[in-house]
């Protein structure tokens, strides 16, 4: 049981999308879907031992080996954002029972609970596997059923949202695939391992030269890297709660990790730094996208965009921390994507109560909410200020770690803008902080209630972790730390 | 019952947040919740006094809690200088809260519960700042105490009120993340450690730039301290209830910066590295101009809390600059300066606040004649206002006596006359208000017959503060003593 693992991981959601056709009642369906989803997050934390303990783990479909066959390669690195994936995707299953009430019309509950498992299973497939042309076909999977997710959003807009994504996600994946497709044409392999062996032989080519810009622009989509993020803000902010608090927590994680595995494991960090200026290119979006993303972020009125633009501006960090080309800036980038999961999915998850009760999410609908729903809006300030960086949260640990990283490298200007940038998270979560507290209610409101439990648990839980992790930085450092070295090829 | 020192110490900064349980459960019997907030006060007290005795005694106390990430510690120690600022807070503390009772009420503030429990994490943070054992404790503390203060700040929830909130947070947080915390990373990737020692933890062959940079960078960061340009925040928190002015704006908060400013000196880099880096006389020029254009601009303030404020933001200077003349007497100057300054600007503030109950003015051109009414309050305003000046019989004369001698020590000049200057500007922007109260000229009829003292209570708090201030002349033993003894465990290791 325990050597199944791997595939278990992926085809566990797979397997339990189409069975919740048979049961029908959303509600079962919900807890079905619950049980699957914490089943996976089991098995995560069990592959994580296991990679701990035993080191890689390599398993070959229906016993076929590699590089003939398709294999699923398991790594530190692959088994941390495994971990997070679905511990995020568990939390915020939590809370969807009753915020899908209320967004998502009853005969189509069902739909969303198996677009959720399917697109959960696409992106654990991508993480787990070891094989190219495996990492297309579950982006595929997992952005198709994104994009329904997002359609299913209660304003007309999601449909517009929805079909902008798709239009910038197919043209990302049609990319990642003629990269992919080139990359096969010079090596004549698609298994990972071997293309990293036989990459180098041709290294030197134009056709490798552009399945490597090729790939790089389809997964920079993908992660919505400034300036490829105009599909971003909108899908969030209409998708339902509880679909952008899942997307947000998980999706551009997925293509952070496959932007770092085709760079470091396979292409090699020389060739993507030294012989291609990757290095130059991504320190410059990156750091244009933390302010440019930021600065939008202060004047958007929806604080679901606000949000989304500020998931925006913290790609840049992730891809500034990447990009240094340290250890501890690769480090860095992998805390970060920890940290950011659990402070967005906090923020999301309660802007998901807040639109459950007020039935809206404009700056100008939480006036006076700090009052009404105390326990919610506590839940935004304390993960807001991890947002920002305040010691003893996890936002510390990641800038904490993203400043050394800079300055190790002699990189001052960069450490100082890093810092200046979180500066203008201040400004963005005191606007949510000034309507909760300072603003009256608009005359004839009906005061609501605090949210329900099944909401506030899960928020709880995150903010919990916020806080936990940036005290006891035992397990998220470690395991940034062992996946960083690994990719850099030292042994522990 | 005997507790262990740790223990003490623990409980220094876990009971007021302990405090704040109580404080919310009582929310609903004011004279309960306040005397819940005054006997916690009053046991921080005594724990703070025998912590200080057992220090005194030569015990040493510190204590490790746990490692945050590898190099990042959170643990405490206690030495003389955070024994001065620990005393100084929990000394004030709880005849704040006298003081607050008779303020709060006479003046029928809302929220009382709320403003409790900030005040009481904002104590809280304060302990965790003066027995903090690493720059990095001391960070964490820092933050905590701005995001505590900031609900304190804005109180009255009104639009200025949150305006001041705005500029009181944004500079506040702004240089703490952009500056200080830099300049925390950059020590730590120079030193290797973050570990207050005593001389320094920087090589003594480090580069003169990169250390005169961080210098300038912990400077300007910790704008707790009021440096200019960085200064703002604390005439735009004045909009606070008086006794957040009192106590965490001439107290708590502003003298966390200068603390930390100190400490960095002395402890960070140590006066030796100190007095050859190239940006020390350039901060200090920086520190002396804060003090006169601030000087300058309390002159012309009508408004009365907003002249105590810029005057703060002079005084302050004074601080700075004790720990920037990288000597003995300097240090010695400054660290009694937080004492002094502490004594003084409190009693101030509340007389500024007694006031404002009982007459509801708040312009120093209304105020002619109130000391017909209000005597005992207008006299204590004069003791402090000694005090701040620095001359007998108050308190104040000792620091900057010692700070004088600094400047003599070091031959800084420029910087002795921009003293003299200085105190010569304070004489002109303090007395006059006593002078005026008491004798009007002409008869004013500004003033309502039916007038009289402020609320007992606050009247009680603001006599014994300002009798403080005339102690502290005759008394100074103590103080000078352990102020002195922050030297020793500097020279000690600078002999070695």
């Amino acid at each position: 049981m325990l050597d199944q693992l791997p595939i278990l991981q992926v085809i566990i959601p797979l397997l339990a999308a189409p069975l919740c056709l048979f049961l029908r009642k959303p509600r079962l369906v919900w807890m079905f879907t619950l049980i699957a989803s914490a089943a996976c997050f089991m098995i995560s934390v069990l592959l994580l031992q296991q990679v701990a303990s035993q080191g890689d783990i390599l398993y070959s479909i229906g016993g076929w080996a590699g590089p003939l066959g398709i294999e699923y390669h398991i790594d530190e690195l692959s088994a941390f954002v495994l971990l997070i994936i679905t511990a995020m995707s568990t939390i915020v299953l939590f809370a969807a029972n009753t915020s899908i009430q209320k967004e998502i019309p009853e005969n189509r509950q069902v739909f969303f609970y198996i677009l959720y498992l399917l697109s959960l299973a696409g992106m654990l497939g991508i993480v787990a596997t070891g094989d190219a042309f495996n990492v297309f076909v579950f982006l595929e999977i997992s952005s198709l059923s994104a994009y329904a997710m997002i359609a299913l959003g209660k304003d007309r807009r999601a449909l517009w949202a929805a079909f902008q994504y798709l239009v910038m996600g197919t043209i990302g994946a049609t990319f990642i695939l003629i990269g992919i497709g080139l990359m096969y044409e010079m090596t004549g392999t698609l298994n990972m391992a071997d293309l990293a062996e036989r990459l180098p032989e041709v290294a030197d080519t134009r056709t490798i030269f552009a399945a490597f810009a090729f790939f790089i622009v389809g997964v920079c989509l993908k992660l919505a890297l400034f300036p490829l993020h105009m599909w971003l803000p909108n899908a969030y902010a209409f998708a339902p709660s509880m679909v952008t608090a899942f997307l947000a927590a998980t999706a551009t994680k997925v293509a952070v990790y496959l932007l770092i595995r085709f760079t470091y494991s396979i292409f090699g960090i020389s060739f993507s730094f030294t012989t291609l200026p990757l290095q130059e290119i991504f320190v410059a979006l990156g750091l244009v996208g933390i302010f440019a993303a930021s600065i939008t972020a202060i004047y958007q009125t929806n604080v679901k965009h606000m949000l989304a633009y500020s998931s925006v501006a913290q790609v840049g960090y992730m891809i500034v921390g990447y990009s240094i080309g340290t250890t501890v800036g690769l480090m860095a980038t992998l805390l970060h994507l920890f940290n950011h999961a659990l402070m967005k999915g906090a923020l999301f998850v309660a802007l998901g109560a807040v639109m459950y009760r007020v039935g809206g999410v404009q700056l100008s609908s939480l006036n006076g909410l700090g009052r009404q729903m105390p326990y919610t809006m506590a839940g935004i300030v304390a993960g807001g200020l991890s947002l920002i960086g305040v010691p003893l949260t996890v936002g510390f640990v990641s800038k904490w770690y993203l400043v050394q990283a800079a300055l190790e490298t002699g990189w001052w200007p960069v450490a100082v803008l890093v810092l200046l940038g979180s500066l203008l998270a201040v400004i963005y979560i005191w606007r949510i902080v000034e309507a909760a507290y300072f603003k009256e209610p608009a005359e004839g409101a009906t005061p609501v209630k605090e949210a329900p439990l099944t909401f506030l648990i899960p928020i709880w839980i995150l903010v919990g972790a916020n806080i936990y992790f940036g005290i006891d930085t035992r397990f998220s450092v470690d395991a940034a730390r062992a996946a960083s070295q690994s990719l850099f090829g030292i042994s522990l | 019952m005997t507790f262990t020192s740790e223990t003490l110490l623990i409980l220094s900064m876990v009971l007021p947040l302990f405090a704040t349980l109580g404080i919310a459960a009582f929310g609903k019997f004011p004279n309960l919740r306040e005397a819940f907030t005054l006997a916690t006060s009053a046991v921080v007290l005594g724990l703070i006094i025998t912590l200080y005795q057992r220090l005194m005694s030569g015990e040493a106390i510190s204590l490790h809690l746990w490692e945050l990430l590898p190099g990042l510690d959170i643990s405490f120690t206690v030495e003389p200088l955070g024994m001065i600022f620990a005393l100084v807070a929990s000394f004030l503390w709880p005849i704040t809260t006298i003081y607050a009772i008779g303020y709060m009420r006479g003046h029928e503030e809302e929220n009382q519960t709320r403003f409790y429990i900030c005040f009481a994490i904002a104590i809280s943070s304060v302990m965790g700042i003066a027995f903090a054992d690493n720059l990095f404790t001391l960070f964490v503390f820092y933050e905590t105490l701005t995001l505590s203060t900031y609900p304190l700040v804005t109180h009255a929830g009104t639009e200025k009120a949150k305006k001041g909130g705005r500029i009181y947070l944004g500079i506040l947080i702004s240089t703490s993340i952009a500056f200080f915390l830099l300049a925390i990373i950059g020590t730590y990737m120079v030193a290797g450690t973050l570990d207050f020692t005593p001389g320094g933890v920087f090589d003594p062959s480090v580069n003169k730039t990169v250390a005169g940079t961080l210098l300038v960078l912990f400077i300007f960061g910790i704008s707790k301290a009021a440096i200019m340009p960085f200064h703002r925040w604390l005439p735009a928190a004045m909009v606070a209830p008086t006794p957040v002015s009192a106590l965490l704006h001439a107290v708590a908060v502003v003298k966390a910066g200068v603390f930390t400013v100190l400490k960095v000196c002395t402890f960070i880099f140590g006066i030796d590295l100190l007095a050859v880096l190239p940006s020390t006389q350039f901060l200090l020029y920086l520190a002396g101009a804060t003090v006169l254009l601030a000087s300058l601009v309390a002159m012309r303030q009508d408004n009365l809390k907003a002249r105590l404020a810029y005057s703060t933001v002079s005084q302050l200077g004074y601080v700075t600059i004790g720990a920037l003349l990288a000597s003995p007497y300097g240090v010695l100057g400054g660290s009694m300066h937080i004492v002094m300054h502490a004594f003084g600007k409190i009693t101030l503030f509340f007389c500024a606040g007694a006031i404002l109950v009982a007459t509801h003015k708040s312009l120093i051109s209304e105020m002619r004649g109130i000391g017909r009414q209000m005597p005992i309050t207008m006299a204590a305003f004069f003791i402090a206002s000694l005090s701040i000046i620095g001359v007998p019989p108050t308190g104040g004369t000792w620091s900057k006596w010692f700070l004088l001698m600094g400047t003599m020590e070091t031959a800084q000049w420029v910087i002795m006359v921009i003293l003299m200057i200085s105190s010569l500007l304070n004489i002109a922007y303090l007395l006059p208000i006593p002078y005026r109260a008491f004798f009007p000229g002409k008869s004013d009829s500004n003033l309502q017959s039916g007038m009289k003292e402020a609320p007992t209570a606050s009247v009680i708090a603001l006599s014994i503060t300002a009798v403080g201030c005339l102690v502290l002349f005759v008394y100074p033993q103590p103080l000078f003593e352990l102020a002195s003894s922050i030297l020793e465990t500097s020279e000690i290791v600078h002999g070695n």
